[in-house]
């Protein structure tokens, strides 16, 4: 049928004659006003009586039609499962794919246990909720899209996986292709959600049915929390959300009851040996890695140390060991008899060590002395998977003992002071004596070492660390940030003995990890009162700065100090080697690894998003009042920011 | 016995000092930031995670040169091709005219800590 030109509109003419229609009331106000004033001198007309059609509109009944309203749709037993896990948050970016269960949260669920956190990125999203678990001891939980959402998710959801930390992710999928209302959703759907991630999670399923997803969630909380734990994925199937739940099921649906394992112990025959080896060694350290899963993790860990007298490595990926303890620090890899590893997931790292002598290799030395007996407590050996290395490279062992360290540190104690004599007392009394003087030393050269460009500009890090400590000391307070790129200054100069002291690092070191990770550990902190502390590298924030949005919306109190060196700056410096090694250039290392020209101004960025700010500070006499400042906000319960311009590292 | 080695000593230093011409520290500043120095060793050249402190260092001029030639750890070796020995020898001033960090105990901060 041929169309009318006169009725005809496309969009551009459509476009075209309403832009003219708005410029004609932008510009003619005064026309308009008479046009008005013509219609009311206008005389008026009498209303004509309604027509038949409009009589039988408005006085029969209207006509049977399907339509889409359920007093019961399968999200509200969703959220009742999800309730029944105890989340106390849920973290998502809205994704169509789990809109059911969004408003099943809502609406049917309160919006309480778990309350919804408006987050600006999926890999916000997944990031606090490791940094959340860290302090918490439990997962928060994570929905994402199954295909988009995921995509952004996923390289924090390796970080958590590397971390040994039990994300929980709910997926939501259109997995029928009749269901699909758009080519949109054509476009976010997928056959396989969770294969995606598979490489870095413990576990997956898509269920089919509600009952199936109530056995599946409950299962995958259970596998998560069981050590070593990691991450699991749940699919929620769309139409199993939007559909009321079947008549036939409402009676007999149920939620399975949770009991979490054990954690795996040792094997009491090896853990015997591996007391004996410790009691008999002149010269045995600890090495801890991820040691602590608990605060009873740290109270283990120091009488196990003072039990042997044994000094303790801490790798800082976990709040394990007191900073001020006297055996803290002391002893060496190198000049022990008897290594003992605790959840190490880099053991080789620790006992070589690398120069690089060629352009694609490394010179590796082993550094335990000949003859040194090594001993692992690691979970990780009940568990692995092949595609991505963080696995580390493969080292000799003298004793490995594929356990929970944590749990199997009673029996190691209980094992060693039953072999402890007399004599052997009295020589381990005398070795602690000489380690505490070994950590006194260590503190001192810190101490001294941190005056070194005290009044530089930019600030030093050691700076900063101290003139933090000097505003926190006194309070009840929590480093919710890795100290990697800090030359490690806080755990240098403050005393950590709480469990919420630290939380460690990215896991994977993927970037991007610290902003939110932070803003979820003290989300988790909020309850207790805390005073938060974020140490925030500037490359890491701009990955997704609206996490700082989510912060100042949620009033999650928390102090973010920018360690803002401009640059990234690991690949500076990699660049910079690689030049060097090339004999060139190395001038031009700042091309593509410099955040400069312009430069950012993170006070000005924290504003836009809401949250309470101060700097640039290049000063740093100006450093101490600002954080004092920070402080008082930070204290009446709101996120306050610092941008703070800082040496390297 | 002692007195001949000792002359020889003295000798091969002279020699030394003699080949090492004196470093321009405003120079070494410029190379120091344009090189990238700043990067492990810090801008104050207090040293980090990454790289020892260099401010104010034992070594003479030839020993820092030789050093960055064949450097020992992670650092990796700096030819002449990169930075010449005049242009070590100027960093070398400029890292020896830096501020030398004063004791901790005149500083508030750090004293307390001192003090634990």
């Amino acid at each position: 049928m041929a169309r009318s030109k006169k009725i005809s509109v496309d969009r551009r003419g459509f476009l075209k004659g309403a832009a003219a229609g708005a410029a004609a009331l932008v510009v003619k106000p005064e026309a308009a006003k008479a046009q008005e004033a013509a219609e009311a001198r206008r005389p008026a007309t009498p209303t004509p009586l309604p027509g038949a059609k409009q009589t039988a509109a408005e006085t029969t009944p209207p006509p049977h039609v399907d339509v889409w309203t359920t007093d019961r749709p399968g999200s509200d037993f969703m959220v009742d499962v999800i309730k029944k896990l105890g989340f106390e948050y849920v973290a998502a970016n809205p994704g169509s794919a789990f809109r059911g269960i969004h408003e099943s949260l809502i609406n049917y669920g309160g919006n309480k246990m778990p309350e919804l956190l408006t987050c600006c990125h999926e890999e916000s999203s997944v990031a606090m909720a490791h940094g959340y678990f860290k302090i918490e001891g439990k997962p928060m939980l994570v929905m994402a899209h199954g295909t988009v959402g995921l995509q952004h998710a996923s390289m924090a959801i390796y970080n958590a996986y590397a971390d040994r930390v039990p994300l929980y992710l709910l997926l939501g999928n259109i997995q029928d292709g009749a269901w699909r209302r758009s080519d949109v959703e054509w476009a976010h759907s997928v056959q396989d959600a969770a294969s995606m991630v598979r490489d870095y999670t413990k576990w997956d399923d898509s269920p089919v049915s509600l009952g199936g997803f109530a056995e599946s969630a409950i299962r995958a909380y259970k596998i998560a929390m069981t050590p070593p734990m990691e991450p699991v994925v749940i699919v929620a199937d769309a139409v199993l959300q939007e559909e009321p739940i079947p008549e036939a099921d409402r009676g007999r649906l149920q939620i399975p009851k949770l009991t979490l394992a054990s954690p795996p112990a040792g094997d009491y025959g090896a853990v015997k040996q591996a007391a004996k080896m410790l009691v008999d060694a002149e010269n045995p350290v600890i090495v801890a890695g991820r040691v602590a899963r608990t605060p009873e993790g740290i109270d283990l860990l120091v009488q196990l140390a003072e039990t042997l007298q044994a000094g303790v490595i801490d790798r800082h990926l976990r709040m394990n060991f007191p900073t001020a303890h006297p055996l803290y620090g002391a002893g060496s890899v190198g000049s022990a008899d008897v290594v003992l590893g605790l959840e190490l997931p880099d053991l080789w790292q620790v006992t070589h060590t690398q120069t690089p002598v060629n352009r694609f290799g490394m010179e590796a030395k082993r550094i335990t002395k000949p003859g040194a007996k090594v001993i692992t407590i690691f979970a990780g050996d009940l568990f692995g998977k092949s595609n991505y290395q963080d696995f580390g490279r493969y080292d000799e062992v003298d004793l490995a003992i594929a356990a929970d360290a944590q749990a199997t540190l009673p029996l190691l104690i209980e094992e060693c002071r039953k072999l402890i004599t007399a004599d052997r007392k009295a020589a381990i009394a005398q070795r602690g004596a000489k380690l505490a003087e070994v950590s006194r030393r260590n503190r001192q050269n810190d101490i001294e070492q941190a005056a070194w460009g005290w009044d530089a500009s930019p600030i030093t890090t050691a700076r900063m660390a101290a003139e933090l400590w000097n505003q926190i000391k006194t309070e009840d307070w929590s480093l919710v940030s890795d100290v990697t790129f800090v030359s490690w200054w806080p755990r240098r100069l403050w005393d950590f003995d709480k469990p919420y002291h630290f939380i460690g690092g990215h896991g994977a070191y993927g970037v991007g990890y610290g902003a939110p990770a932070a803003v979820g550990a003290a989300l988790a902190n909020k309850k207790h009162g805390r005073i938060s502390v974020n140490i925030q590298c500037d490359g890491d924030l701009n990955y997704a700065p609206g996490v700082l949005w989510t912060a100042a919306h949620h009033r999650i109190p928390m102090l973010n100090i920018m360690h803002n060196n401009r640059a990234y700056h690991q690949e500076l410096m990699y660049v910079e080697d690689m030049a060097a090694r090339a004999k060139r250039g190395v001038e031009h290392a700042k091309i593509g690894t410099a955040i400069e020209d312009p430069n950012i101004n993170y006070a000005l960025m924290a504003k836009a998003y809401g949250m309470y700010s101060d700097g640039p500070i290049e000063n740093p006499n100006d450093l101490g009042p600002a954080i004092k400042r920070a402080i008082e906000v930070v204290k009446k319960g709101e996120p306050a920011m610092i941008d703070v311009i800082t040496q390297p590292r | 016995m002692k007195l001949l080695l000792l002359a020889a000593t003295l000798a091969t230093t002279a020699g030394l000092m003699a080949q090492t011409p004196a470093g321009d520290a405003a120079n070494g500043k410029k190379l120091f930031l344009r090189d990238g120095c700043y990067e492990c060793h810090g801008y104050a050249g207090q040293g980090g995670r990454d790289g020892a402190r260099i401010a104010v260092i034992g070594l003479n001029a030839q020993g820092l040169i030789r050093y960055v030639r064949a450097p020992a750890g992670q650092m990796p070796a700096y030819t002449a091709q990169v930075i010449s020995d005049q242009e070590l020898t100027d960093i070398h001033a400029y890292l020896q005219s830096l501020p030398k960090a004063k004791p901790a105990k005149d500083i508030p901060l750090l004293n307390a800590m001192e003090k634990k």
